[in-house]
């Protein structure tokens, strides 16, 4: 799939599924018409793609560790809902003209302000980061996450630590999927280039790249915004599917969660990403009568996994899939 | 010959330690030149300089008659020079091929937006790189391994695959550190061979790091020794031979003065 | 002048915990080159086995002068965690020690979450009351200016565990090999050094201190929860880049300077017009500046990587 016919199936995939499932249940689709609990999961589930494999950009195929995800999806979500909650009903009438398509329009402007917002934030964090390395970069990012909390919770025009609510259910599972397959093209298609072998150049060995004349501040920064976008766009969709978020939503457990689902699902891979994204959000579903054990399951299987397999559950796969694919 | 590296008067120091010491140092068009001297003579040090890994704190270093000196690696190598590592750093994680490819990045004319739109000048580019990177592999036998992950590769081969990588990007001065490192004495001829056909077939001057003196008197037009930071001679390998204060830097004899 | 040096009483003791949290980082660092992020999780674990041990050792020792009880309160849960930091090196650890450090920081933060939810599901999520080892009192004699006993034994035992400490490591064998350690592993190991015993040494001492710092943490602030060493863990490390990582004095220093600033970020919060909301971004904000003009903090060599 060297040429653009991925970017059709990904347009024709997004096309079908938000024609499946508009999320309404008066939709005329029977598939639609699935129960509001599991379309939800299907939701989160999506949301979740997003920001593994928005994380694997940065962490995974640019080996910049990054503990601050859910900092840029904090700014995300709340860069969007200033949009929609906060200035909807003005924006509303002002595109009063648009008739029935108004609401979308507003969301999708929303969703737009709220992944260059954090894309934003992510070039504010990148830029500072680019001499740090692993563990110092992971504690750097950790703490500008913090910052981004802390400064929320601080600012009473988005309601300060009690949260932001009311903000309005726009998200569909159509959107969600759809947007999760953008990511998942974008992602791939930036790194299966010439260009894109610069991102792996980097965390393979930096001095080298610099030496073959990769510019590595330019591909740790990119990588950051393009991460930080994504980290965004999902953070707005889970404020309107939610509709309702605080501060401490967004807190470094968050961060936690995501690397957890890179990990797992193998640092660069970003098949096995999203698989496990999606499995993890099953999972923490069906283990939610228990939820205390749940997270010290979790935390034993990171440490078992770090010992016994670190290219993660489902690592590999992309390069097995490449080889067989040279082979024949 | 016109000079294509000019070092003037460079001086390298780590704290309260001088690694380089006012060396004065230049490369022509096209030639090939070694630089010599015992373990912690500073010749990598000077590698790291020339490129960009370390900014000399005095003196000036030229290419092409501009200043370089300062400038980050990238842009070093965007300019025209290219180098290998002693110790040897591929891109662990990559095939062969991906190796070269990812050296291509400097003659890109399509970026990030064209990575994403894909249109007929990317997949053009991409596979021209993918030929490009191919044929250079073959050129040094390694196109059978093209598909491999870099690090099944024997330590030659690695070493060769350095030197392919290098070459990816085109440049006018090849910097080549050891080498023959912990190669047998026919992968040592097969180097030397290697580095010639290099020169003949893509032109650009080589400057060579290398412990070996076969493989540097054989095929170096000039020599440099560096011994504690300072360059204490300059010459044709038979007058390095010859020359005094270079056997007694090896030798570790007093220096008598002439 | 009297509120500021109020403010400084207040920050000096904050910052002796920041300071007791930070040595265990940067004792660590310095032999295994990587941040343990579990450390955090130690110091709470050190708080909880605080409050049980004193509720078990009231019955029996309630007759005790209070400082000497508090004394073995402080000795007994720093055996304890001793034990428990020697025991997460051996485990989860000790066979990453080749590996690349990524992995070891991921396994570290695996280990940090396990204390948390363990923590969560043994205690409780809610806080919890850690009893009055020291029935607290004011000095008198201050004048104005107000301090309790509480915060003179935390200053003191400090003063007295940093003294041991540098003891340990300049005067004793094993401090030496400490030392040897960090300057140069292969070497140290070719010299007779036993990497293990001194690794696993390292840990035992800085998580002896951690729960020292948590003991003092706790009675001063008197409410305990399984996330309670998230934040004063992050901050002690910001202490520990501070002073230059691998420092020990830097760590002390850095400690002392953080809590100082963090308790007059608070206490000014009118006068700079900063909401006193942003107390726990102070030190983040001092990370940033830190790895931007100073990398290397105040004590630290600077490192260069080989090419």
């Amino acid at each position: 799939m060297g040429s653009r016919s991925s970017l059709l199936i990904c347009v024709l995939v997004f096309g079908v599924v938000s024609a499946l499932f508009t999320g309404h249940p008066e939709s005329a689709w029977p598939l639609a018409q699935i129960d509001d609990y599991l379309l939800n999961i299907l939701i989160m589930a999506g949301i979740n793609v997003i920001l593994a494999v928005s994380l694997n950009i940065v962490s995974g195929h640019t080996g910049q560790f990054s503990l601050g995800h859910a900092g840029f999806m904090a700014v995300g979500a709340y860069g969007s809902a200033a949009v929609t909650q906060i200035g909807g009903k003005a924006i509303l009438n002002a595109l009063s003209f648009l008739g029935g398509a108004a609401p979308t329009c507003v969301f999708v402007l929303s969703l737009f302000v709220g992944g260059s917002l954090a894309a934003v934030a992510g070039l504010a964090v990148g830029l500072p980061s680019l001499r740090l390395k692993g563990d110092y970069l992971a504690i750097v990012t950790l703490g500008f996450g913090e910052i981004i909390r802390v400064v929320i919770q601080n600012t009473e025009a988005v309601g300060g630590a009690r949260g932001l609510t009311g903000i309005p259910s726009f998200t569909t599972l159509g959107w969600t999927w759809g947007l999760a397959a953008f990511c998942i093209y974008c992602v791939s298609a930036l790194v299966r280039s010439t260009y894109g072998r610069g991102f792996l150049a980097v965390r393979d060995d930096e001095i080298a790249a610099e030496a073959m004349g990769v510019n590595t501040t330019k591909y740790k920064v990119t990588a950051f915004v393009v991460g930080s976008f994504f980290a965004g766009l999902a953070g707005a969709l889970y404020a309107h599917l939610i509709g309702y978020i605080t501060p401490e939503g967004f807190s470094f457990l968050k961060s936690v969660d995501v690397v957890v689902m890179v990990i797992l699902g193998g640092m660069g891979s970003t098949l096995g990403v999203t698989v496990a994204a999606c499995l993890l959000t099953f999972l923490n579903e069906l283990l939610r009568q228990a939820e205390q054990y749940r997270m010290v399951a979790f935390a034993l299987l990171l440490i078992v996994l770090m010992i016994l397999r670190p290219q993660g559950l489902l690592g590999g796969i992309d390069r097995w899939i490449q080889a067989r694919r040279n082979r024949s | 010959m016109k000079p294509i590296l000019e070092l003037e008067k460079v001086l390298v120091r780590f704290g309260g330690l001088v690694a380089v010491s006012a060396v004065d140092f230049h490369v022509g068009e096209g030639e090939l030149v070694g630089l010599i001297g015992p373990n912690g003579a500073g010749k990598t040090t000077l590698f790291n300089v020339i490129t960009g890994v370390y900014t000399p704190t005095e003196g000036a270093i030229r290419f092409d008659g501009q200043a370089v000196d300062g400038l980050p690696a990238s842009e070093i190598t965007s300019k025209g020079i290219a180098r290998t590592f002693q110790n040897i750093r591929l891109f662990s994680s990559l095939s062969v091929l991906d190796n070269v490819v990812a050296a291509f990045n400097l003659h890109l004319k399509s970026g990030f937006l064209g990575a994403l739109w894909r249109g007929r000048q990317f997949r053009e580019q991409e596979r021209e790189v993918r030929d490009e990177a191919l044929q250079l592999l073959d050129v040094f036998g390694l196109k059978s391994a093209a598909h491999q992950p870099c690090r099944s590769l024997a330590y030659g081969d690695q070493r060769r695959l350095e030197i392919v990588r290098a070459l990816a990007t085109k440049p006018r001065l090849l910097l080549l550190d050891e080498p023959a490192a912990g190669m047998n004495p026919t992968e040592k001829v097969e180097l030397m061979r290697l580095i010639r056909f290099t020169q003949e077939r893509f032109g650009p001057a080589v400057l060579l790091v290398e412990h070996d003196m076969k493989v540097v008197m054989g095929i170096c037009q000039r020599i440099a020794v560096l011994e504690y930071g300072r360059k204490i001679a300059e010459g044709t390998p038979s007058e390095i031979q010859q020359d005094r204060r270079v056997i007694a830097a090896y030798l570790g004899e007093e220096v008598v003065d002439a | 002048m009297n509120e500021f040096l109020q403010q400084l009483i207040n920050g000096l003791s904050l910052g002796a915990v920041y300071a007791l949290i930070a040595l265990g980082y940067t004792m660590v660092y310095g032999v295994l080159r990587f941040i343990n992020f579990a450390h955090g999780d130690v110091f709470m674990v050190g708080a909880f086995s605080g409050m049980y041990l004193s509720r078990w050792l009231k019955p029996l020792l309630g007759h005790w002068p209070e400082w000497l009880f508090a004394v073995v309160v402080l000795a007994g849960s720093m055996t304890f965690c001793a034990a428990l930091g020697i025991l997460i090196e051996r485990l989860a650890y000790k066979p990453l020690r080749e590996r690349p450090r990524l992995t070891v920081l991921i396994t570290a933060i695996g280990v940090s979450l396990l204390l948390e939810y363990s923590g969560q599901l043994l205690f409780g999520a809610a806080p919890r009351g850690f009893p009055s080892l020291i029935e607290s009192r004011s000095l008198p004699g201050l004048g104005e200016l107000h301090a309790t006993n509480i915060q003179a034994f935390v200053l003191t035992a400090t003063a007295l565990l940093l003294g041991g400490l540098h003891l340990i490591v300049m005067r004793t064998r094993m401090g030496l090999a400490m030392r040897a350690l960090s300057l140069n592993p292969t070497a140290a190991m070719l010299m007779g050094v036993n990497t293990n015993v001194v690794i696993s040494f390292t840990f035992g001492l800085g998580s002896a201190l951690a729960a020292a710092g948590a003991i003092f943490y706790a009675s001063l602030y008197q409410a305990i929860e399984p996330f309670m060493g998230v934040l004063p863990g992050m901050k002690a490390f910001v202490a520990a880049v501070l002073g230059g990582v691998g420092s020990l004095p830097g760590a002390m220093v850095g400690g002392l300077i953080l809590g100082v600033v963090e308790t007059l970020v608070v206490g000014y919060s009118k006068v700079l017009g900063i909401p006193p909301g942003y107390r726990d971004a102070v030190a983040f904000v001092i990370l940033i500046l830190i790895l931007l003009f100073k990398p290397s903090g105040l004590f630290g060599k600077q490192q260069r990587e080989k090419v």
